[in-house]
């Protein structure tokens, strides 16, 4: 169990870049990233960065691991900004501060939230959800004219 | 001219309040629920809404909406529902990360034929997963000195490692080290074989 572990901190700290928190594994239809003011196609393999926004068209879906095992994926027509991310892989402390403009994003939490409950975080318009763990789902859509209602 | 626009849009809406008034600004509509886990377990996630309040959410499917008129409501959703509007976006979460042990023959680089027949099972996950982060670590039992087991340990990291790069996956991807006899998976005293010890882990995510 023991190596376990240590062999699970290992694999945290695989990626070589310290910039790079994760890695896009599904990507389907449009998705793309936005990072510094560039929009870059999302492609299976590609690293994310903290701050990276990542938009979805209407056929568009894709999901990201991140170093801490935590897992989010999001659907058509989304845009999600990652604002915040931190994790040491040694001490399995951190931040993971992310927004949903719009659209639809699914999430299980990773390492960080096992060891501090509610290190992770989602912004809707409306509310922040404090995650405890582990696997949730949250909306936000487009505001509807009310004057037909 | 702002005066113009200021009352042409006093009539715009005068216009749109005759039909049918809006009772507030239009919001956006959200929803979020907890769902049960892989195996079955229930998390929780703490909704804290801008204006203040805090709602638990710690039962399987437990909602918390924001209607368009910006009213809350509460209470469960059916899976029917979630899997609804969220098919697409749950099929894109990435495979779970996990983790496989294969066991050794005594003092060789050669999986046993127990470990030799989950083969299949393994790679036929590992290989299933898209841009795979693999980390291969080999192990030893006590029997020998230190340098002969961390040889030996990391020959059988590199042995599985070259399968898997056999099976078809980048080789940048997949990171093998030995541990020799450091990390045993069964506590011994030194110069014990023990089976159980003789392994390979291989974590991927």
């Amino acid at each position: 169990m023991r190596s376990i572990l240590v062999l699970a901190l290992a694999l945290a700290a695989l990626p070589a870049l310290a910039n790079d928190i994760g890695v896009v594994k599904v990507s389907r239809g449009t998705v793309a990233v936005e990072r510094a003011g560039q929009k870059l196609p999302a492609t299976v393999g590609m690293a994310v960065r903290a701050s990276d926004v990542i938009v979805t068209g209407a056929d568009g879906s894709a999901g990201i691991t991140f170093t801490d095992n935590s897992l989010v994926s999001v659907g058509p027509g989304t845009a999600f900004a990652i604002d915040k991310y931190r994790f040491d892989s040694t001490t399995h402390a951190g931040e993971f501060e992310g927004s949903l403009k719009k659209g639809k994003l699914a999430a299980v939490s990773g390492k960080m939230v096992k060891q501090t409950p509610e290190s992770m975080k989602i912004r809707t318009p409306s509310s922040v959800m404090a995650v405890r763990g582990t696997e949730f789902v949250v909306s936000v859509e487009e505001p509807v004219a009310l004057a037909a209602r | 001219m702002r005066l113009v626009a200021a009352a042409l849009a006093g009539l715009v809406l005068a216009a749109g309040c005759a039909e049918a008034p809006p009772k507030k600004a239009a919001v956006a509509p959200e929803m979020v629920a907890v769902i049960p886990g892989a195996g079955g377990h229930v998390g929780a996630v703490v909704v804290r809404p801008v204006g203040g309040g805090e709602k638990v959410l710690d039962k399987a499917f437990a909602s918390h909406r924001v209607d368009a008129d910006g009213a809350t409501a509460a209470g469960p959703v059916t899976r029917e529902a979630i899997h609804a509007v969220f098919a697409s976006t749950l099929e894109a979460l990435p495979g779970r990360p996990t983790s496989y042990t294969l066991y050794f023959l005594e003092g060789k680089d050669e999986l046993t034929p127990v470990s030799r027949a989950e083969l299949d099972k393994v790679f036929g996950d590992l290989r299933s997963r898209p841009a795979p982060d693999i980390l291969v670590i080999g192990h030893t039992d006590t029997v020998g000195n230190l340098a002969f087991n961390d040889k030996l340990s990391l020959a059988r990291a590199e042995r599985v490692r070259e399968m898997l790069v056999g099976l078809g996956i980048p080789s940048d991807r997949i990171q093998a080290a030995g541990r020799g006899k450091r990390e045993l998976l069964v506590p011994t005293d030194d110069n014990v074989a023990e089976g159980r010890n003789r392994r390979v882990e291989i974590s991927v995510r």
